[in-house]
């Protein structure tokens, strides 16, 4: 039979500030595990959520990003006309030609530049983005300098509020409106026109032809058609898979520096809940002695003062887990190293998250109660009963 | 005749002194019959706080074997020794040994926990042992704030709680004042007289050694031969 765990919480509390201490440096750790992975978490979902399965991207082979893609005038042509590709209210097909460009804009209320996207998109661009919603203002007209910019470079770049202009390509684009994409990588870009934007860059090429399929199903048609034509050296990848691709090495990176400083951190908090539980155990040497006389099982020992320092495992991974959740009201914009530009996203608590920052709360109350834990077991009771 | 409640046969233990063995009970022969107040007394070192602890099985002898109700306590393994230890002994306590972080009630009932009891009937068993004490009012205290005398009848009720057949006691009046002591083994007397219990005392002072039926003593790791 267990001892009563009442004992475990009652010794822990008699011992308030070490039990808080100890708890603290695993909230820490767990705090920033969970940090690192909700951040990962935010990217990916951003940039998943940036794509939808009804569309397919056509860009350069093996370009890494649209702003290093480009597909000519007449491949766009080609692609457009292709079987398989829904049509539109208006009866068009729905494809957008498209061309993406980086231009460095300057963030409000501080003189520091950042790449941003531009996107010169054509008439069905809106009608690909269900997520895509005008809030302010109205889209740019075909041939004008006008430009619409998504509600997160409104927020935090220079000149990019409505009515106000930005200057770039030796123009000046005025703000016609304002739109949200909600969590999604389009909040962080500004539309234009396509041609206009063509013609300021003096760019011949598009970046990429976005494509809305008929039917998801027939993907891999659309790109075996795609990647079989000797005019085309272009390849397809449904929307979906091209974000998330462009998300893989920043949440990779992310994940791993989080990996990485929780190993490190977390040595550092079994350390010290080792040396807590130690103290412990050398300071209740003749209370295990005659719970062992009394007719307690060395099992019974031994789950006790696990139990303690799980229990301070727990306290500390839920304190570091609440710290963390307060993240989520926070959005972060930072420069995505796969497409150079700023992407604005948020940290993104998932049950899972919550699942694994507690586990590494409780491996780390484990491992630091583990010895001490079987030290205490493993006393002679002749020997405790002695050490009062 | 018939057989004693406690037959020591050949008992002998001896300490490891780095790479020396130093004998602290030698060839020990004793009976103790059932419903026995039997005191242990000797200088330090003389062996009776060891002899006290093999009979309550919580050491290991080198040698003889230590038969109790039927059972040669010697031949059990550490699993079995403990669970008969919970079935047949009860503890006391020098400096009392109660668990500070528990109250009067919880560290009465604490034994109980290794018994098939519900937790009512534990409390309720705790609170009448307590009662029998005369600590009816002190259940929710914690040790930390109760005298002497009183933590060591918590320690009593503690030791009488399981209903054992064996009651040790190791030097139960030598951190109490005289007014205390006299309380405690007057106490002490009463469980062996109403309940019947066999209780080994070991002690320094002739005054509670009086208080026993029969006295031996132990010099140097031998038994003194038996009053006739």
């Amino acid at each position: 039979m267990a001892i009563p765990i009442s004992y475990s919480i009652k010794s822990l509390v008699t011992r308030k500030l070490t039990t808080a201490l100890t708890a603290g440096g695993m909230a820490l750790v767990v705090f920033v595990f969970a940090a690192t992975t909700m951040l990962a978490e935010g990217l990916e979902k951003t940039l998943v959520e940036t794509g939808s399965r009804q569309n397919a991207v056509v860009t350069r082979k093996g370009a890494p990003s649209e702003v290093q893609s480009s597909v000519t005038r007449e491949q766009a042509s080609i692609i457009e006309s292709m079987p398989g590709i829904a049509a539109g209210a208006q009866g068009g097909r729905l494809a957008a030609k498209e061309i993406v460009v980086l231009i460095s804009l300057t963030k409000r209320g501080t003189d520091k530049p950042s790449n941003v996207v531009i996107r010169g998109i054509s008439s069905a661009s809106a009608a690909l983005r269900e997520q895509v919603r005008l809030t302010e203002g109205r889209m740019p007209r075909p041939g004008t300098y006008e430009i619409i910019a998504g509600s997160s470079i409104a927020r935090r770049f220079e000149g990019a509020k409505r009515g106000e202009t930005l200057a770039f390509a030796t123009r000046q684009w005025r703000v016609v409106g304002i739109f949200d994409a909600g969590a999604t990588g389009f909040s962080s870009e500004i539309w234009g026109d396509a041609d206009s934007l063509m013609q300021a860059f003096r760019r011949p090429v598009y970046s990429s032809v976005i494509l809305k399929m008929a039917d998801p199903l027939m993907f891999e048609d659309i790109k075996k058609a795609v990647e079989s034509d000797p005019r085309l050296t272009l390849e397809a990848k449904r929307e979906t898979e091209f974000y998330a691709e462009q998300s893989k090495a920043m949440s990779t990176f992310l994940r791993i520096m989080g990996t990485s400083l929780t190993v490190i951190f977390s040595l550092g908090a079994i350390i010290g809940a080792m040396i807590t539980m130690y103290s412990a155990v050398a300071n209740r040497i003749s209370e295990i002695g005659t719970l062992r006389a009394l007719g307690f099982h060395r099992s019974s020992i031994l789950t006790a003062f696990l139990a303690e320092s799980l229990i301070t495992g727990l306290i500390g991974g839920t304190a570091g887990l609440v710290l963390a959740s307060f993240l989520q009201f926070f959005t972060i914009s930072t420069l995505n190293f796969q497409t150079f530009s700023e992407l604005a996203f948020s940290f993104e608590l998932s049950f899972w998250t919550a699942l694994k920052s507690i586990s590494v709360a409780l491996i780390m109350g484990l491992a630091g109660g583990l010895l001490p834990a079987l030290k205490a077991s493993r006393m002679k009771i002749v020997d405790a009963l002695r050490s009062v | 005749m018939s057989a004693p409640f406690i037959g020591i046969r050949g008992l002998s233990k001896s300490y490891m002194r780095g790479e020396r063995a130093l004998p602290v009970l030698k060839n020990i022969n004793l009976d103790i019959a059932e419903g026995e107040f039997l005191a242990l007394m000797g200088p330090s070192g003389s062996g009776k706080s060891t002899l006290l602890n093999l009979i309550a099985g919580i050491d290991r002898a080198d040698e003889g074997s230590i038969d109790i109700e039927g059972v040669d306590i010697t031949t059990l393994g550490e699993a079995s020794l403990t669970a008969w230890r919970s079935d047949h002994v009860g503890f006391i306590f020098q400096f009392y040994n109660l668990i500070p972080v528990l109250t009067a009630l919880e560290n009465v009932e604490l034994p109980l926990v290794l018994k098939e009891m519900s937790r009512k009937e534990r409390k309720e068993r705790a609170s009448l042992l307590l009662g029998l004490v005369g600590l009816s009012e002190r259940v929710d205290h914690y040790p930390g704030q109760l005298s002497g005398g009183e933590q060591q009848r918590v320690a009593i009720a503690r030791a009488m709680v399981t209903d054992p057949s064996i009651l040790v006691a190791d030097e139960p009046t030598g951190d109490l004042d005289r007014a205390s002591a006299e309380e405690v083994l007057n106490l002490m007397r009463r469980v062996n007289e109403e309940f019947g219990k066999v209780v080994i005392m070991v002690t320094h002072d002739p005054r509670a050694a009086e208080k026993a039926h029969v006295i031996r003593h132990l010099e140097k790791g031998v038994l003194n031969a038996a009053p006739h």
